[in-house]
């Protein structure tokens, strides 16, 4: 069976640290950084990566569109 | 998983999502987690796939969204306060081959400019209309709008709506899809990934059908959160407004080519 693996990149500036992306990921691939960014928000990244699998929803919801996704057929 | 197989993955080949060229680098000026920045997205997304944004103007509002054409990469006017709808119907009377919508809150829309609304929808101007209705005044500092549900607080409501002294909400969306001059008339939210590709769907129909049928207004309502006006965190706000806005403001599709649907 094809597999998928999956990628996502914050533009960490632009973070708000709103943490919408967190509860839409439904393999809880993100969390938030303990440092703060330029601006002093929090900002998401990819705590477990092994488990994404490139479905766009963090992006899809994200307000402020910061985070781009990258998604690669992985075969078995 | 290891450093190299990231970098594998993280290639333009493999991209499946970036944000549209149609919202501009300008970081948007809302507040963590408001709405508005998905709902502005979402909008452009639909018209670069419709491929008509060089031919779209859209008209900015006053409220939060008064900026919106500092993130939105197409043609944009800002209007006074309410008279988005008015403005819309003289840029598509002049450019009829022109798409023109507008983006408005709840006070924009509901209160100061109620009359353009529905004037706008009983005349059956051939624009979309993108109403957020977040409950609240947000740019002002969360004051009561027309559609504060009851027993909310706000600045000018601090003991919660009282409906006997202020009113009930006004559901204006059921109100304007009474008029015939309204083709289509839906409600919609963007706060989960589900209820953000439904919306986008809605208003790739609005669009469409101001493009196929040259007649009639298409109506596209938004229900969102102000968390900074309601006073709670952005993940909070969104489980508030679905216990909460959604009963009073059910989702889904109220008037669909000139028939309602649901009531
Ligand atoms: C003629 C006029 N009256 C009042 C105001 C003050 N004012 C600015 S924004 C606003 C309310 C905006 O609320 P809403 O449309 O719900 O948008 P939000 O900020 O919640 O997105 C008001 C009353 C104004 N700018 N112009
Ligand atoms: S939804 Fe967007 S702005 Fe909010 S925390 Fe996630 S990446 Fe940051
Ligand atoms: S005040 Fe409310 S409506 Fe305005 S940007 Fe902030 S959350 Fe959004």
């Amino acid at each position: 069976m094809a597999k998928f693996k999956g990628a996502i990149v914050v533009d960490i500036d632009r973070c708000k640290g709103c943490e919408v992306c967190i509860g839409a990921c439904p393999h809880d691939v993100i969390g938030m950084s303990s440092e703060v960014n330029i601006k002093g928000y929090k900002y998401s990244y990819m705590v477990n990566p092994e488990s994404c699998v490139g479905c766009a929803n963090c992006a899809v919801v994200c307000p402020d569109g910061v985070i781009t996704v990258y998604r690669k057929r992985i075969e078995q | 998983m290891k450093e190299e197989v990231l970098s594998d993955i993280i290639n333009v080949e493999n991209l499946v999502y970036k944000k549209t060229p149609l919202m501009t680098d300008n970081i948007l000026s809302y507040c963590p987690g408001c709405g508005h920045g998905t709902a502005h997205r979402i909008t452009m997304e639909v018209l670069e796939e419709l491929g008509v944004w060089k031919d779209t103007i859209g008209i900015a509002p006053v409220g939060c969204s008064v900026l919106a054409y500092e993130f939105m990469n197409v043609d944009m006017q800002q209007a006074a306060h309410g008279r988005a709808p008015a403005l819309a119907t003289g840029i598509k009377r002049c450019w009829p081959h022109k798409v023109v919508f507008t983006y408005q809150g709840d006070g924009d829309l509901a209160a100061i400019g109620t009359a353009e609304t529905i004037h706008a929808c009983n005349r059956g101007e051939n624009i979309v209309i993108i109403f957020v209705n977040n409950g609240i005044y947000g740019m002002t500092g969360g004051q009561m709008a027309p559609t504060t549900l009851p027993g909310m607080k706000s600045s000018t409501s601090p003991y919660g709506r009282d409906v006997h002294i202020m009113g009930n909400p006004l559901k204006i969306t059921e109100l304007v899809a009474e008029l015939p001059g309204v083709r289509s008339v839906t409600r919609q939210a963007v706060h989960t990934p589900g209820n953000v590709r439904k919306a986008k769907r809605a208003i790739r129909k609005a669009f469409e059908n101001q493009l196929k049928y040259k007649e009639g207004l298409n109506f596209v309502e938004i229900v969102s959160n102000c968390n900074s006006g309601w006073k709670m965190t952005p993940v909070h706000s969104n489980k508030w407004m679905e216990e909460n806005m959604f009963p009073y403001f059910p989702l889904g599709d109220i008037k669909v080519d000139g028939e309602i649907v649901n009531k």
